[in-house]
C-alpha cells in the first residue's frame, strides 16, 4: 500500500519546490524506507519528499511508525531496507553530514537541567560547531525567537514544560539546520503553550527559512501543516495539503446516535451507505448531509437519540483512510511500548 | 493551499571539517559541564567527603586498638592513602555512572545525536569525572596533620598525579558499565556488587600480604589493586619509617613473591585504563 503511495508523495509538490527540480531541490527524499524490529515491521515501504521551506506533518496514532521514521532520518535508527537522504546527504552513508543540516526537538525532554538555558545551548553550540565568534550572537538570536530572552541564566530545573519546550526549539535551530524535526512537539502541553509554540515555529520558517518536518497525533496540529502524511501501521495511508484530503473524503459526515447502531449500520450499508463505527455514534459519510438526514433515519430503521452533521474534518479523513478515530486506538497503544523496549536493548 | 514563500537560507553555520581544534573544544565542553555540575551538587561534594571520613575514623580508631603501634606508626596512617583511593574510586565512579541519568532524562541523545565522534564525548567525560574525583581525593589531604601523616609539596603532587590516574581508569571503566546499564535501579546494583568488593579487595583498607591464597588470587586480579599501592608507597616513602613499621605495614603488592615496582604497577593501571576506554567508547550511543 505505502508502495503505492510512492507516486503520490513524490508527484504532488509543495509550489516552493517547483521551480527547483534539482539535486537539493528536496529537503528530505525517502524511497522505500522500511524498519524491522524483529518481527514487528514498524515502517513499511514509506516513499515521500519534502520540499525545502515547506511544513511537513506525519499524522498518525501511536505506533503508527511516526517515530520509527524520525529516528531514521536523524541517523538514529539504521533502515532495514530503502533509502533516505536528507538535505542531499544520505542517511546511512552520510550520517554526519546529515547531523549537521537537521535541528532535533524529541518526545522527551533532552536538556540538562543543572544547567542554565545559555549553558545548554552553549554545549549544543559547540557540539554543533558554531564558529566561536558566531555562538553569542547565535544564541541572542534563538532566544529571541522564542522569546525567552529574560530567562538565559535561569536553570531549567526552574522552566515550566512549555518553556523547556520552546528552549528545545530554539536550541534545535542554533545551527541553523536545513530541516528542523520535532517530534510530537507539543505532548503533554497546554493549548495556550501549544499556540505560542506554533506562532513559533512558523516564525521560524517565515524568518530562517528553515523546512518543518513534524510528527503529531493531534489533528488541529496537523492543519497548521502545508502538507499531511497520514500514517497508519507503518505505511502511508494518505499524503496531501489539509484541504485536498478534506476533498478526497469527498462528504460529509452524519453522526448518528441510535437505540441499536448495530442493526442501524447493517441497514445502511445494505441501502449502500459508506458506515463506520465511531467513538460514540454511527459515523455515515454523504454527499449533502443536511438534505439526507431524514432518509438516514429512515433506512436505519431504529429509534434515533442524537443526529449531528458537519464539514469533514481530519478527524473524518483519518478515520476515511483508515477505518478507525485516532484518539482510542488502544491495541496500538501496546506498540510504541514493545518498540521503546527493543529500542533500549538496542 | 497557502504558497510557500521560501526564504533564501543562510548559509550554513557549521564547519563541515571536524578538525583537531573542534575535537578538543568538545572534550572541553563535556568536561566544563561535568565541573558545572559537580560544583552546583554541594550535597554531594559534602557526601563523597563525609563517607570516606567515616570510614577513617570508626575503622582506623577502631582498629588501631587492636592492631597496636609499631615502632609509632599505627593503622590510621597505614589506612589514610587507601582512604584517599576510595574517595577518587567513589567519585569517580559516581561521576562516570551519571551517564545513566543523562539517558533517563534524555541528555544523552542530545549528545550522540550530535555531529562529534563518540571518542570526543568519551574523552570529555572521563576527563571530567576524573578532574572531579582528583578534587576531591585531594581535598581529604587535609585530614593528614589530624592522622599524623606528613605531607610535602612533592608528595602532594605525586599523590594528585597518581590520583588522576586512578581517577582516569576508574571513569572509563564507570562509563563502559554505564554504556550498559538501561536503568537508573541498576546503579545500586553495579554500587553493591562491583564497587564496593573491588575497594574492599584492593589493599585500601586492609594490608594485602599474608592473605588466605583464595583471597589473594582475588586481590591481585582486582585492577584496583595495583591503583591504591602506588598511592601509598609514595606516601609512606615521605614518612620516614622504621624498618620494623615498614615490614608490619606493607605497601607493595607481591605477586609470585616479587615485589612489583611502581612502574609496573602503573603499567597495570594505564592498560586498564586503554582497554575501559575503548570498550566505552564502542558501547556509547551507537544506532538502532
Amino acid at each position: 500500500m505505502g508502495g503505492g503511495f510512492a507516486t503520490v508523495g513524490t508527484g504532488a509538490l509543495a509550489p516552493g519546490a517547483r521551480e527547483d527540480k534539482g539535486r537539493g531541490g528536496f529537503a528530505v527524499e525517502v524511497s522505500h524506507l522500511s524498519k524491522r524490529y524483529g518481527d514487528v515491521e514498524a515502517v513499511k515501504d514509506v516513499s515521500f519528499s519534502v520540499s525545502r521551506g515547506e511544513v511537513f506533518a506525519f499524522l498518525g496514532p501511536n505506533g503508527a511508525g511516526k517515530t520509527t521514521t524520525i529516528k531514521m532520518l536523524c541517523t538514529l535508527a539504521r533502515p532495514t531496507g530503502g533509502t533516505a537522504t536528507v538535505g542531499g546527504f544520505d542517511v546511512q552513508r552520510q550520517p554526519k553530514a546529515v547531523r549537521r543540516r537537521i535541528g532535533l526537538v524529541f518526545q522527551e525532554q533532552t536538556l540538562d537541567d543543572q544547567l542554565t538555558a545559555e549553558e545548554n545551548l552553549r554545549f549544543h553550540a559547540v557540539l554543533y560547531h558554531v564558529p566561536r565568534a558566531e555562538v553569542d550572537e547565535r544564541i541572542d538570536r534563538v532566544l529571541r525567537l522564542v522569546a525567552l530572552a529574560n530567562r538565559r541564566g535561569d536553570l531549567i530545573s526552574t522552566f515550566s514544560g512549555g518553556m523547556a519546550r520552546r528552549l528545545e526549539i530554539a536550541r534545535g535551530m542554533l545551527h541553523t539546520p536545513a530541516v528542523l524535526f520535532l517530534d510530537e512537539p507539543t505532548i503533554g502541553l497546554d493549548p495556550q503553550t501549544r499556540a505560542l509554540m506554533w506562532e513559533d515555529v512558523l516564525r521560524l520558517r517565515r524568518d530562517e527559512g528553515v523546512t518543518i518536518f513534524l510528527t503529531t497525533h493531534y489533528m488541529d496540529e496537523a492543519e497548521y501543516a502545508d502538507r499531511i502524511a497520514i500514517i497508519d501501521r507503518g505505511s502511508i495511508v494518505a499524503l496531501d495539503t489539509p484541504d485536498e484530503l478534506k476533498h478526497l473524503v469527498e462528504a460529509d459526515t452524519v453522526e448518528l446516535t441510535t437505540a441499536d447502531d448495530a442493526q442501524a449500520a447493517g441497514r445502511l450499508s445494505d441501502a449502500g451507505f459508506r458506515v463506520s463505527q465511531g467513538e460514540e455514534a454511527l459515523v455515515i459519510f454523504v454527499q449533502d448531509g443536511e438534505t439526507q438526514v431524514p432518509r438516514l433515519i429512515e433506512v436505519a430503521g431504529v429509534p434515533v437519540r442524537k443526529v449531528h452533521v458537519h464539514r469533514p474534518t481530519l478527524d473524518d479523513v483519518f478515520l476515511h483512510f483508515t477505518g478507525r478515530q485516532i484518539r482510542e486506538d488502544h491495541a496500538e497503544r501496546a506498540m510504541p511500548m514493545r518498540m521503546r523496549a527493543m529500542a533500549r536493548r538496542r | 493551499m497557502t504558497t510557500v514563500d521560501v526564504p533564501t537560507q543562510r548559509p550554513v553555520l557549521v564547519d563541515e571539517r571536524e578538525d583537531l581544534a573542534s575535537v578538543v573544544r568538545t572534550i572541553g565542553m563535556v568536561w566544563e559541564r561535568e565541573l558545572i555540575r559537580f560544583s552546583r551538587t554541594r550535597t554531594r561534594i559534602l557526601s563523597s567527603f563525609i563517607q570516606p571520613v567515616l570510614f577513617l575514623f570508626v575503622l582506623g580508631y577502631g582498629m588501631s586498638t587492636l592492631v597496636g603501634t609499631t615502632a609509632g606508626f599505627d593503622f590510621k596512617k597505614f589506612l589514610f592513602p587507601g582512604i584517599v583511593a576510595m574517595s577518587v574510586v567513589m567519585t569517580a565512579m559516581f561521576s562516570a555512572i551519571s551517564i545513566v541519568w543523562d539517558r533517563e532524562f534524555g541528555f544523552l541523545r542530545e549528545m550522540v545525536v550530535a555531529p562529534v565522534s563518540r571518542g570526543a564525548l568519551v574523552i570529555g567525560k572521563t576527563l571530567g569525572g576524573a578532574s572531579v574525583a582528583t578534587v576531591q581525593g585531594t581535598i581529604m589531604l587535609v585530614l593528614a596533620p589530624l592522622i599524623g601523616v606528613h605531607l610535602t609539596p612533592l608528595l602532594v603532587v605525586q599523590v594528585i598525579g597518581l590520583e588522576l590516574l586512578m581517577a582516569v581508569a576508574m571513569t572509563t571503566f564507570g562509563v563502559f558499565i554505564a554504556s550498559r546499564i538501561q536503568k537508573i535501579e541498576g546503579f545500586q546494583v553495579v554500587m553493591q556488587l562491583l564497587l564496593f568488593p573491588m575497594l574492599f579487595l584492593s589493599g585500601a583498607l586492609f594490608p594485602l600480604n599474608g592473605l588466605p591464597g583464595w583471597l589473594t588470587v582475588i586481590t591481585r586480579i582486582n585492577p584496583l589493586t595495583y591503583a591504591v599501592a602506588p598511592l601509598r608507597q609514595v606516601v609512606f616513602a615521605a614518612q620516614n619509617m622504621p624498618p620494623a613499621a615498614a615490614a608490619r605495614f606493607s605497601a607493595s603488592v607481591t605477586l609470585f613473591g616479587y615485589s612489583l615496582p611502581i612502574a609496573v604497577e602503573i603499567g597495570i593501571v594505564c592498560v586498564f585504563a586503554v582497554v575501559f576506554f575503548v570498550l566505552a567508547v564502542a558501547g556509547f550511543g551507537k544506532p538502532e
